[in-house]
């Protein structure tokens, strides 16, 4: 009986280790990404969208519309990748102008980028994995 | 001891006044400088002749012609981009809009961009781009023109710019903005990208207008 009990508080703590580790390590594959996004987001994307993802007057949007960065997360490794063109209203603006494709950029390039602006100024959609970028870019219909 | 009082009034006036003409620091002026000499009522005199921007003549946002005279009043800011340019011209122009936004309404001063892409950027696609920029009225010229005449005019703002597919866009460019005088002489050459250097070309541009005040 005693046995037993010892059994059940070592099975308990085993599987909390785990579930903290597991926690852990995304974070750290979270902070991982972040970091590199911010990097490839000073290469790729800052000299349009700004520094603190301000825009340019009516010319480049700002990446500040957390409403809209939320509702299109699925969609943002397919902007990044083959550009945009035609109206998009964001922070209540009409912007039309043409982003151009970086077609050159990788899944996991595109996977940082989307941490760091998914989690920056102001967005906070959370971590976005490699998987879903790659399943967002062969879904064509997005 | 009445002299001496006297004597010392006098030297702190001429103090005072060496200490406020230092403060007016001058701006250097900047480009090819020739030395000419020329005969001035029978005496040999030498004079310095500083290189100053050409006549010029550019179709602005409005279509309208813009020669050397529609700056012949101001002290004004130039710089080279082209509106489809994805590398340097938004930092550029998002530092100079700053610098638009300090002086505008100063009918002192103006800017005068120029652009590149001579095929691509027609004066209503620089309307457009100017007005998405925030840029109204005429205190900022989006000068298009020729292939010869943009780029002939670059090198005599000490400005390089050249075609080149090889580059993202298709245009190799430098970022200076370049700051001119009343008389088109340069006074001041500073990268467009760089925030420190923008706040520096302000400072001077302040400068340079103390020196037109009466």
């Amino acid at each position: 009986m005693r046995n037993n009990w010892i059994y059940i508080i070592l099975a308990i703590l085993t599987f909390s280790i785990l579930v903290l580790s597991c926690q852990s390590n995304e974070e750290i594959e979270h902070a991982h990404y972040y970091i590199n996004g911010k990097t490839a987001y000073e290469t790729h994307c800052q000299n349009c969208h700004g520094s603190k993802g301000e825009g340019l007057g009516l010319l480049y949007p700002p990446l500040t519309d957390t409403a809209y960065i939320a509702k299109n997360q699925n969609k943002l490794a397919r902007i990044i990748k083959y550009g945009m063109s035609g109206e998009v209203v964001i922070n209540g603006q009409t912007y039309n102008e043409e982003m151009p494709a970086e077609t050159h950029l990788s899944p996991i390039e595109i996977a940082y980028i989307i941490n760091y602006i998914g989690n920056s100024f102001g967005n906070e959609i959370g971590h976005y994995t490699l998987q879903q970028v790659q399943q967002d870019l062969t879904n064509a219909t997005n | 001891m009445r002299n001496l009082l006297l004597v010392t009034a006098f030297l702190s006036i001429l103090i005072l006044s060496a200490c406020r003409s230092s403060n007016t620091n001058k701006l250097p002026i900047l480009g090819s400088r020739e030395p000419v000499t020329k005969e001035v009522n029978g005496k040999t005199v030498t004079d310095t002749v500083y290189h100053s921007i050409p006549d010029f003549e550019f179709l602005n946002q409005d279509s309208l012609a813009i020669t050397e005279k529609t700056f012949e009043n101001s002290i004004y800011v130039a710089d080279f981009f082209f509106t489809s340019c994805p590398s340097i011209c938004p930092i550029m122009h998002r530092n100079l809009l700053e610098v638009y936004k300090k002086y505008k309404g100063n009918s002192e001063v103006m800017f005068l961009s120029h652009s590149i892409d001579t095929k691509y950027d027609t004066p209503s696609v620089l309307k457009s781009y100017a007005e998405k920029l925030g840029v109204t009225g005429n205190e900022w010229q989006f000068a298009s023109g020729t292939r010869e005449t943009i780029y002939g005019i670059s090198p005599e703002y000490m400005v390089f710019t050249e075609e080149n597919d090889q580059v993202a866009g298709g245009f190799e460019h430098q970022g200076w903005f370049i700051l001119v005088d009343k008389d088109r002489h340069i006074r001041g050459a500073y990268n467009g990208t760089d925030e420190k250097e923008v706040a520096k070309l302000m400072k001077d541009m302040d400068i340079l207008l103390s020196e037109y005040e009466k």
